[in-house]
């Protein structure tokens, strides 16, 4: 049933100064990469990218940024601290390759690195791109290499890694390699970039998208997104290359809580 | 399975209903598509608001509670939406306000895009003064129904409240006031769900509408109440989620019928499935028009 499930926090892990990893005991039985929780602090409810799929240990894992007065007040809670879960909702990401590129975008790798995790899993290679704005803001590295992937690091400020933009060094690493997938998560701007660049050279390529959500059931309307009205809460927040292309708000625009449009 | 209704033409008597998937052009194109006869746009008012921070909804047994909070850009930014709309089927524009001047302004604005309006007096989470403060009052909701007469050229549905000791007088209200047709019924309760571990409300307004299956033989109930009240065309709303509950409303008398909550549990394909079945039922038991089976019940 769509309610929240009041659930203690079992571990929370400090990944940079500004994320962090909550961690859950959940029994997983239909999480995926790709997949969003309904995140519960008793004051407001907000969509989270599921982080970690454990289906051994049977937990799970929401890395959240703190950016704002609900993020904040997350990040405040400790080991044992309650919050209310509801999913996993929306459409993952589907796994396929056999060479894949991952690209992630500040905390747009939360859904890239448990994505990473499974595809290693079931076998395919895995090159990411983490971007992030420096050094100590790169998240994950160790889960990465831990399942043998390559891990490119990229930086604004060259303190790590390539000194650019995600989509700079994706370019770079599609020049290099013959990719049979692409998956991407991370500021709209830097996944519209990278849209074009697969477009072009015509790889299969997936996208997470984030929009502003009420229901998170695909009731209210509220992400629903132009023009053919696909919820990201439903038919997302993972789309098709192809499906971007009938996305024209993609880039663009997107609606706050009252409908209205702010550009990105 | 085609209709007349208000002078409206319709493919089928089916209607998105107000509040579901309504709020842009692209999902309300994305319901016409899907073969909804019409489609309400999400109830907007004069002034853009939020709503009610989240959550705003919770499933229950046999349905929902929501208090979404009429979250809407507002009329001058809603009409950009409405012009957006693909014309393939009759639309009708939801709306709410705090007083007879209120819906009258939006009314008028908004009549050359849509084909009717339907009048939000019945939202039991509202902010005060709107919504069921309104509905629950005969004499507020003719005073509303009266000025928004006045004011347009399309038909004009109101949509009513459950939750009233006696819904047929605000019924006759409305309709001595000049209401076109009525929709019938608005969400249920309010209702409320509380956490089991915290003890917390869970809807951040606390109180939210009911919707769903759970509160169609309430719906089917107030329909029938109704139209032996009323001479004016009734539609029928409240927990439809499959071919079968559209003629119960039927039988208790609604000439037409809006599907909302049940799309979470059918998907959006649940108008062609619910079309195809009502087409099967009528040609297994050889009525030609809708029109035959309307009010049957009460000829029992």
């Amino acid at each position: 049933m769509h309610v929240p499930k009041t659930v203690k926090i079992k571990r929370v892990i400090k990944e940079s100064p500004t994320v962090k990893t909550f961690i859950f005991d959940w029994e997983v039985k239909e999480e995926v990469p790709g997949n969003f929780m309904m995140v519960w602090n008793f004051n407001d409810e907000k969509p989270m990218s599921i982080s970690l799929i454990d289906q051994v240990k049977n937990e799970i894992g929401i890395s959240i940024r703190g950016v704002g007065e609900f993020t904040n007040q997350v990040h405040n809670l400790e080991e044992g601290d309650m919050l209310g879960l509801r999913g996993p909702y929306g459409r993952g990401f589907h796994i396929a390759g056999p060479k894949i590129l991952a690209v992630g975008g500040g905390v747009g790798m939360a859904p890239i690195v448990a994505f990473t995790e499974e595809a290693s899993k079931m076998g395919f290679s895995v090159d990411v791109v983490s971007a992030a704005g420096t050094a100590n803001e790169l998240l994950y590295g160790e889960r990465i290499q831990n399942t043998g992937s390559k891990l490119l690091t990229c930086t604004d400020d060259g303190s790590h890694g390539f000194c650019g933009f995600g989509t700079e060094l994706a370019d770079i690493a599609l020049s290099e390699t013959k990719y049979d997938m692409v998956v991407a998560c991370g500021p709209e701007v830097m996944m519209k970039k990278l849209h074009d660049t697969v477009e072009k050279l015509d790889i299969p390529a997936q996208f997470s998208l984030e929009r502003y959500m009420k229901c998170g059931i695909g009731l209210c309307g509220q992400c629903c997104v132009d023009d053919m009205g696909w919820r990201v809460c439903v038919e997302g927040p993972v789309f098709w290359s192809d499906e971007l292309k009938m996305i024209s708000e993609f880039g663009k625009y997107k609606r706050d809580a009252s409908g209205i449009k702010h550009s990105i | 399975m085609e209709i007349e209704f208000c002078g409206i033409k319709m493919e089928n008597p089916t209607m998105l209903a107000a509040g579901i998937l309504g709020s842009t052009a692209s999902s309300l194109n994305w319901a016409a598509k899907s073969g909804a006869g019409a489609v309400v746009t999400k109830s907007f008012g004069l002034n853009s608001n939020k709503g009610y921070s989240n959550p705003t909804t919770v499933e229950v047994t046999g349905g929902v509670i929501n208090a979404i909070g009429l979250s809407n850009p507002g009329v001058e930014n809603f009409e950009k939406e409405l012009k957006k709309l693909d014309g393939t089927v009759p639309a009708v524009a939801s709306i709410y306000g705090a007083n007879p001047d209120e819906f009258s302004k939006i009314a008028s604005q908004i009549q050359e895009d849509v084909d009717a309006v339907e009048l939000n007096v019945s939202c039991p989470h509202a902010m005060s003064g709107c919504g069921a403060a309104i509905g629950q009052d005969p004499l507020l909701t003719s005073t509303i129904v009266s000025a928004v007469k006045e004011s347009v050229n399309i038909p004009v549905f109101v949509k009513l409240t459950p939750n009233v000791t006696d819904i047929v007088e605000v019924a006759l209200s409305a309709e001595d006031a000049g209401a076109d047709a009525l929709t019938l019924i608005n969400s249920l309760g309010p209702g409320m769900r509380i956490d089991i571990k915290t003890g917390k409300p869970i809807l951040s307004n606390r109180f939210g509408g009911m919707s769903g299956p759970a509160i169609k033989p309430v719906a089917v109930r107030c329909v029938y109440d109704v139209f032996d009240a009323v001479d004016i065309p009734l539609i029928g709303v409240g927990g439809i989620r499959n071919y079968e509950d559209v003629l119960e409303f039927i039988y208790a008398g609604a000439n037409c019928v809006q599907i909302g909550t049940s799309i979470m549990y059918e998907g959006m394909e649940i108008f062609g499935k619910v079309v195809e079945g009502l087409d099967g039922f009528m040609k297994e038991m050889g009525y030609k028009k809708l029109e035959e089976m309307v009010g049957i019940a009460h000829k029992q």
